[in-house]
Parts: structure tokens; sequence; C-alpha cells
């Protein structure tokens, strides 16, 4: 019978099933975080066990860590106990720690892909649920909770019921000033933010195979902002090309029997989906949010939809408390409206290509005195590399403030917050209330879009400022 | 884990939909390294005014005396978002053991099912239908037979849910005792992997 990328792998690690219930899934490999694994590890001793493959965990602190000062003690006590906490428990287990004096210490799913840790055609969870980023490998990946968390320590594997499965086609030629966060915006506004509820979801088509391995992974980790249980993309050569040489991919021999079984990693051709998308290229235009969920989106030059537009009672009340918390105005155009504060970073948007491409629209300007901009590599090694590269000179002289690697101001848990009222350009992935601080208003959006805001203070059509210059990504 | 099969309550409705679980715990109360006490934290900066416990929000549901009970009956896609487990700790600290809604994020309903606390799937109409009912209305929801009832008119709806998954809730096992049954089965999976 015709199999899916889905089905392959899933079959591949399926230890046993339970009749009329889940199976019990083999997972490769669990990244952990401070915030949602310290009671899995009390969890486990409480029973008297120990982390059963911890050679199969690997673990860092993101979500609670400072972005400045990362070589002083932590300030706030209980972000300073986390992280305590972690590395005292992956000591305790043999787990390898990448902690804040580590080269190798950053956003967790920033770091899985650039360590190639993350490999085609593995099972790969995290208590996190942008885990799906992993997806972008060809991997089945998931975010999971804490007790899934302690399951895992525990056995290493999960009890999991077969998702559905959707496939998103996306084809034709992308527009000017189009990168892969329009793209995942686009379909989210589209489909709704729990259109894919119940579904993983592979994206396929012309357009997803010329993007690069850091723009599919933008691609990948917004798939749960459509509900969806993970995204997939096949491994081609560009997986390849981008795995090869990295820290923890296969070398020689193994490289070359590794590459021969990941080959085999694609959707039959006559294999079947419980849901089929079909998506123009030419329809996407640079995307922004203007509500309070990820798909609440629209084209940056488009307007707001009008209440009494929506036949729905439920998704009428729903815009009409999300404009009322956003300040903002059914039927009113986003374009020009000031923005207080920019942030570029986040496990969507803050590995080394998000950061040049914004280098490239910025360069040799300043930002608009009427904002702040924030600038946060995802991991020490895309700090490293913005400095090899020169960028820092860029952004330092446009105005920016580039802070250390972390999750920042994407989800105001550590100091990075954005003031109640005040408006940020996001290329973070959540606009919910609150998400960035208690109050904030966030307005999601590519990392070219985040820099045209930089510029201008207002929320700009990016296209407006490129003129002949073609800023896109993942041309090979 | 306790064993559960019907639940009789009255309870709190909360008609927003994409309920995300920013909302039902806010990032900056996950800093605990133990399960206990979010409850207090539930809907956090939806109860209060600037975050200020003294002022709570007249408005809200959760601030109304009259609306009571273990069962909270919210709008659609209940639970979307962030995959932290503290939003089914804080539901479940501040005492509601049933989540009602016409629709529930993946990652949450496997979160809620951890904890005990049993995600009722409705149809749209039913759940339109429990909105109307007001605070001193009770629910059934009962395990065994997957029904949820109004009780003031007797009106019933099937709900879904995995039967091995059922049968932990009524038996108070966990995934953990059956994984770790298993671990033979594992254990040879990985030799021959």
């Amino acid at each position: 019978m015709a199999s899916t990328l889905f089905d392959k792998i899933w079959n591949k690690h399926a230890v046993k099933s339970i009749p009329q219930g889940p199976s019990v899934l083999y997972i490769d490999k669990h990244f952990i975080h401070e915030v949602t694994s310290p009671q899995a590890f009390s969890g486990i001793e409480k029973r008297g066990l120990k982390v059963f493959r911890p050679k199969q965990v690997v673990a860092t602190v993101d979500h609670n860590v400072p972005t400045i000062d990362q070589h002083l003690p932590i300030k706030e006590k209980l972000s300073r106990v986390q992280v305590q906490t972690i590395k005292e428990n992956c000591v305790k287990h043999g787990i390898e720690f990448y902690g804040l004096d580590h080269p190798y210490q950053g956003i967790v799913h920033i770091i899985g892909p650039e360590l190639g840790i993350t490999q085609p055609g593995m099972t790969i969870v995290c208590g996190d649920s942008h885990t799906s980023t992993h997806g972008a490998f060809g991997t089945i990946a998931f975010g999971i909770g804490t007790s899934e968390v302690e399951m895992v320590f525990a056995s290493q594997c999960l009890l999991q019921i077969k998702p559905k499965q959707m496939r998103i086609n996306i084809n034709g030629t992308l527009n000017r000033g189009v990168v892969s966060k329009d793209i995942i915006l686009y379909i989210i506004s589209k489909i709704t933010s729990g259109g894919a509820t119940g579904h993983f979801v592979e994206f396929a088509g012309s357009v997803i195979r010329n993007l690069s391995m850091e723009a599919r992974m933008t691609i990948c980790n917004m798939s749960i902002e459509m509900g969806a249980k993970g995204g997939m993309i096949a491994p081609d050569k560009t997986t390849l090309d981008y795995l090869e040489g990295r820290e923890f991919a296969p070398k020689g021999e193994e490289w070359k029997k590794k590459v021969q079984e990941w080959k085999q990693l694609k959707s039959d051709e006559d294999a079947v989906f419980d849901k089929e998308l079909n998506i123009d290229a030419a329809d996407i235009q640079p995307m922004i949010t203007y509500g309070t969920n990820p798909g609440l989106g629209i084209a940056i030059d488009a307007m707001i939809p009008r209440t009494e537009a929506i036949a729905d009672e439920g998704e009428r009340r729903n815009l009409v408390k999300a404009l009322e918390y956003m300040g903002l105005n059914a039927g009113q155009r986003l374009l020009g409206t000031p923005v207080q504060h920019v942030f570029i970073g986040s496990c969507t948007n803050s590995r080394i290509e998000d950061l040049r491409m914004v280098a490239n629209v910025i360069k040799g300007k300043k930002k608009s005195d009427n904002v702040h901009v924030m600038i946060v590599p995802g991991s020490q090694q895309v700090a490293k590399q913005v400095y090899a590269e020169g960028l820092d000179k860029i952004f330092t002289e446009a105005g920016f403030e580039i802070r250390q690697p972390g999750c920042s101001a994407c989800l105001g848990m550590n100091e990075d917050k954005i003031p109640a009222g005040e408006y940020c350009v996001s290329t973070s992935n959540r606009n919910f209330e609150g998400r960035q601080g208690a109050g904030a208003r966030t307005l999601l959006a590519s990392p070219l879009t985040a820099a045209a805001a930089a510029l201008t203070g207002v929320v700009t059509d990016v296209r407006e400022l490129m003129r002949s210059v073609i800023y896109g990504e993942g041309e090979e | 884990m306790e064993k559960i099969n019907i639940i009789h309550s009255t309870f709190c409705p909360l008609q927003i939909e994409n309920i995300d679980t920013d909302q039902i715990i806010p990032a900056r109360f996950l800093k605990a390294t133990t399960k206990d006490g979010f409850g207090k934290n539930l809907f956090r900066d939806w109860r209060y005014e600037n975050d200020d416990e003294t002022k709570p929000k007249a408005g809200f549901i959760l601030n109304q005396p009259q609306y009571q009970g273990q069962i909270l009956v919210a709008g659609k896609n209940f639970g979307c978002g962030s995959s932290r487990e503290h939003a089914a700790w804080s539901l479940l600290d501040f005492g509601f053991k049933v989540i009602v809604s016409s629709h529930f994020a993946d990652i949450f309903k496997s979160n809620a099912l951890n904890n005990g606390v049993i995600p009722v799937q409705v149809s749209e109409p039913f759940l339109k239908k429990i909105f109307q009912f007001s605070h001193d209305a009770t629910l059934t929801i009962n395990l065994r037979e997957q029904t949820i009832t109004i009780d003031a008119t007797g009106e019933y709806e099937l709900f879904d849910i995995n039967n091995y998954k059922k049968n932990c809730l009524l038996n108070g096992y966990d995934d953990i005792d059956y994984l770790i049954s298993v671990k033979d089965e594992i254990e040879a999976f990985e030799n021959r992997y």
C-alpha cells in the first residue's frame, strides 16, 4: 500500500499497538529545557526511576534566561532556580547539558538543527510546542506536555494515537518581498488557528523545494499555530547539504549509509492524505497579523475585515474582542500605524539567514527614533556568525540593540517584555493577549517587514523600501 | 491518579473561542519546579486589573460568586498554543475536573487526560445550548457511558474518548505505569532497530 512520509517514519518507530488504543512510539531524540522538565524529573524520581536513555536527551536553557550579561548570575530568583535545577538534574542523570556558559547554548529548536542532532527519519519530542520546527528535516517532531516528558524519561517512548494527515502543496512563483514567514502566516490565515488540529501536515510543492533549510524551519515551526500536531518536509539535496559536516551529523561510511536510507523518505506518488490543500504562491503577499491569534493575518496593504462581514457569531465576537485588545478598528489598514518596538528573534526567525535578511534591508540606514529594536540571535553559534560576518556593525550603526541568545521577548517570561498598550512588530510566532508582556500588542511579520518597520517607525510595506534590490531567501 | 467516572456539577460558562494556554496561565507563572499552586493564577490577566489580586475584574466569570462548579464550558479551540502542562495543572488546582468545548487543541487534550481532567468535546449546537442555561443549571458527565447531559432538560450528547484513555481514567492508571510494564518489549525493539 502506498504510504506517506509520515507513515514510513511512524511505522519504523511503532514498538507495538494497543488494540483500540494508542501505539507505543519510540523516540529517537528528546530535547529538554528548564521550564517544562523539573516536574518530570521529580516525577520519575518519585517512582524510583532513572532516565532510561540519557544519551538520547539533549538539554539547554532558553525560555527564562536573560539576554544581557549572561556571564553574571541570573538576577531573578525563580528563573535562577529553574536554570540551576535543570543543570543539577542533567548531572544526576548523565544528560548532555548546554548551559549559558556553553558555546552550543541557544533556543532549543535552533540548536538541534544547527548541531546536526536533528536528522531525517527521526522521531523528536520536546516539552515545547514549537518542536514542529525539526519536521523541516523530514522527521516526526512534536511538542509534548510535562507528563509526556516524564514518560520519555522513563521509557524513551510515548503512547500516541496516530493523527490524521494533511498535505499542503505550494506551487508557483513567490512575489517580491515574500519570504517563508509570509507563506506560513498566509496558510494559517486561510485555515485558521485550529484548522489543522488532529493532523500531521506535510508541506510540499515547488516553492517548498526551492526554500533553504532555514526557511523551511520557519514554516514547520509555525505549523502548531494552525493546530497541527506537527509539520514536515521530505528531505532532499538541500537537507543533505545543510547537514553534512555538522557536529553531530554522521560521518564517513555512516554518512553514506544514512544518505541511502534518507533517500527513501518521501510520500509515495499515490499516497492518500485525509486532507489536501493547494496554494498558489502568486496569491501570497507580505503578511502581518492584526489580532490575538496567528490566524488573524492579512496582506500588509489589506484592510482588517469588517466585523459585520463575519457570519459566525462566535468568530465575530472574537474579532471584536481581539480588536479591542489591539486598539485597532475593523476595516482599517495597518500601513502607517506607529509602532514602538520591533523584536527580531525567537525559534521562528533568529537564524543567520533571518538576520542577514534584516541586515540587507537596513544596511547603512538608521532606525526610526520612535522605535526600540531588539535583535536576538537564536543561539551562541548564530551570535558568533553575526560577529564573524560583521552584521553586528550594521545592526549597531542602525541603532538596534543586539542581545544574547534566548527566547527573549517572544513569551514574556524573562526580562525582555513589551510594555502594556504598546505595539511591537515581531518575527516571533504568537500574538496572543499578553504573550510579549501583559497588555502588549503584537503584530507578527517576517524579518523583512520587521526591518522595514524598524527604519520607518510605522507598519511599512517592505516592497516600498526594496526598489530594485531583491531580498529573497533560500536562493541556492 | 484518582479514579473518575461520574461528574455532576454546576458549570462556569466562558463563551470565548481560541482560548490559548497563555491566557489560562501566563508564562511569567511557569517558573515553579513543582506542580502545586497554579490555580491562583488561572486566567490571571482576565481575572485581575493590572495584575493586582485586590482588583478583580467584575465582568469575568470566575469572579462572579454565583458561578461555581467542577466544569468549565468554553468556546471552540480551547487550549491552543503553548504546550505548557501548567494550563492543565492550574485548571485542576482551581477545581475543574471537566472542560467542555466544541474543539480542543491536541497537546492540551493530552495534557488534560494525563492529569485526570476530562476534555468533553460536544457539537457546536449542543455547546450553544449549554450556554443558554444559567448559573444554577447542572451538567452530568458519565465517562463510562461517554455522555454529557443537561440535567434540567435531560438533553444529552455522546462524546468521543479513546477506549484506552477511558479505561485509564476509570481505573486511575497513567501512561507511565503502562510504559514501564512493557520495558522488555521496548528493549527488544531497540535491539532490532
